[in-house]
């Protein structure tokens, strides 16, 4: 399809029940979909001749831990042929499984295994699904919006022990996370707090 | 009698020249071809996303320099072309050539760096030696107009931080007439080179449907012919009125993608002369005050420029809720950020697309059935940096 308001029609017309939702903002198609219909869509978005969206640019997710279903997974597609980008994206709960893309898009493979890493998303069928940019033996997944910035741990070279080891960490100045919406009502300090919980301790 | 023959498992990195960076690849070899290539990346993960999240907007910049740290600005040019897009501001003309000019500049710091030291991969000394002198004047260049020689924090929402020091547009005028013999001299060296075709010729083939698969992108994908160049096809600033020609390779080989580097380097020569004859006096950035600092002079003077300032430098300014994927052509490859914005001065996500990260994961698909030599002659034309794959 040649412009984006004919390959909206055009997808909503073929998928008709499986999108929710599409909108055109900034020269792309966002779509939004439910988690059980992933499969068919990439399917026909990747092959039909109207379409060809040939490779997947990357593959995230978004943590709004506030909300019921936590997590909105975003998978976004290019199409050189039709020089078109499409966002198409879906919520889960914490601990709901997505089925991966690997048998569909090789270069899915490092991407999920981003997100299960980051995250914690457990993805199915999945060939190799083992932590990827953390260290060997990571606790925790770093980029969940209650993981601290600061981290658990910190790694130093032990002088006794001749080895690299892991502490929890210890700050030596907070981390001075200023809220200028309201500046008068002070900030919770994450110093503050493990010495708090040090003392209940 | 018969004797079984164990593969040899082989520790490739993270601490070898040619792994480029701490990549430490785990190599199963039977004799001397390669079976089974498995990277180990995320040895200098920084949490670089997780970081932006709590920086204001104008803070999470320096970021983007030490990602791929070899081309520092491309990078700042996907995260300030994402804010601009969400505020929908205007950049002004010279703001926009600056960028773009400076972005060639980075493309080609990057293309010598990987193909020199990809020809020091395969035995050939002499090419670094050439190149990293252009580089140490390209990078004085970067010091002249931001203070720094390689991270930048110079493209800003709205435009560039500074104007350009005097001098600086001639002097680059100057480099553009001398570079072009410097990459004659380094196709001289390698192009008909024997060793350095035994070495690339045919190796690390891929088809236009895997590069398409694998989600190749950048030279990767125009080695291996198909002609896709995000500054035609997706023009962003100003690269819609400028004339360049994409190159696009045959074979897709690691011969290939070096002649398209070299082709790039040519075409990056002519945009940044072609910025320089379209660069005239007039502002370097948006004259919104609620988005770009205000001038020193403005500040000793108008009360609201003082509070501009503070409020910039304090709180940041803010972005209306919204969501969206932009990407530039770095000089590996289609570099995006998706960025999602809350309302408040710091971004609620900002995902990294980082070209590096899917080509290196193709590293099993490229090398198996070759030889261990081969290794480094393949990664040096993936164009591996791992600030932007670890992120």
């Amino acid at each position: 399809m040649k412009n984006l308001v004919d390959l909206e029609k055009k997808i909503n017309s073929e998928l008709t029940t499986k999108i929710n939702k599409t909108e055109i903002k900034y020269d792309q198609i966002y779509i939004e979909i439910d988690k059980n219909d992933l499969i068919d869509v990439i399917l026909f978005l990747k092959t039909n001749k109207d379409t060809k969206f040939r490779q997947i640019i990357d593959i995230t997710v978004v943590d709004y831990p506030e909300r019921n279903q936590r997590f909105k997974v975003v998978y976004l597609l290019l199409s050189h042929e039709f020089n078109q980008r499409i966002i198409l994206n879906f919520y889960i709960n914490e601990n709901e499984v997505i089925t991966s893309l690997t048998s569909i898009f090789p270069a899915a493979n490092w991407m999920e295994r981003e997100v299960f890493d980051m995250y914690g998303v457990n993805f199915k069928d999945h060939p190799d699904l083992r932590r990827i940019l953390t260290d060997y033996g990571f606790e925790g997944h770093p980029l969940r919006k209650d993981f601290p910035l600061t981290g658990h741990t910190e790694v130093r070279y032990s002088e006794d022990k001749k080895k690299v080891i892991n502490e929890p960490v210890k700050l030596e100045q907070n981390y001075r996370n200023f809220d200028y919406e309201s500046p008068w009502e002070g900030t919770n300090y994450i110093k503050d707090q493990t010495e708090k919980n040090d003392q209940k301790n | 009698m018969t004797k079984k023959i164990k593969n040899l498992n082989l520790n490739f990195g993270p601490q070898h020249p040619a792994a480029h960076g701490v990549l430490r690849l785990i190599l199963e070899l039977d004799g001397e071809v390669v079976e089974k290539a498995d990277p180990h990346i995320g040895l200098l993960h920084r949490g670089t996303e997780k970081l932006i999240e709590n920086k204001t907007y104008m803070q999470a910049v320096p970021y983007f320099d030490r990602l791929d740290y070899v081309a520092p600005m491309n990078q700042e040019h996907a995260f300030a072309l994402a804010i601009e897009k969400i505020l929908k501001i205007e950049v002004p003309i010279r703001a926009q050539l600056i960028r773009v000019m400076f972005c060639e500049i980075g493309r080609i710091l990057s293309h010598i760096l990987n193909v020199t030291t990809q020809a020091l991969d395969v035995g050939a000394l002499t090419p670094s030696l050439w190149g990293f002198e252009e580089r140490e004047t390209l990078m004085t260049f970067y010091e002249r107009a931001s203070g720094s020689r390689l991270h930048a924090n110079y493209f800003r929402a709205g435009g560039v931080h500074q104007d350009l020091p005097a001098g600086l547009e001639d002097d680059i005028e100057k480099f553009c007439k001398s570079f072009p013999k410097i990459i004659n001299d380094l196709e001289n060296l390698l192009t008909d080179n024997r060793i350095f075709k035994q070495r690339n010729v045919d190796i690390g083939i891929v088809t236009k449907e895997d590069a398409l698969d694998y989600s190749f992108s950048g030279v990767m994908i125009r080695g291996s012919g198909i002609s896709w160049d995000l500054r035609k096809s997706q023009p962003y600033d100003c690269y819609e009125q400028l004339e360049f020609k994409i190159p696009v390779g045959k074979n897709g080989d690691c011969y290939d993608r070096y002649l398209c580097r070299i082709e790039e380097m040519k075409e990056s020569v002519s945009i940044i002369k072609q910025c320089l004859a379209k660069m005239e006096k007039g502002p370097i950035k948006s004259l919104d005050g609620k988005i770009t600092p205000p001038s020193k002079k403005d500040i000793k003077q108008s009360m609201e420029a003082l509070i501009h300032h503070f409020k910039l430098f304090t709180e940041g300014y803010r972005v209306p809720k919204d969501e969206t994927y932009t990407a530039v052509e770095a000089p590996k490859g289609e570099f995006g950020v998706y960025l999602i914005s809350d309302g408040t001065s710091k971004p609620y996500k900002c995902k990294i697309r980082a070209p590096g990260f899917s080509h290196l994961q193709s590293m099993d698909y490229l090398i198996k059935g070759h030889m261990l030599a081969d290794v480094p002659a393949v990664l040096g034309s993936l164009d591996i940096v791992f600030g932007e794959v670890d992120r």
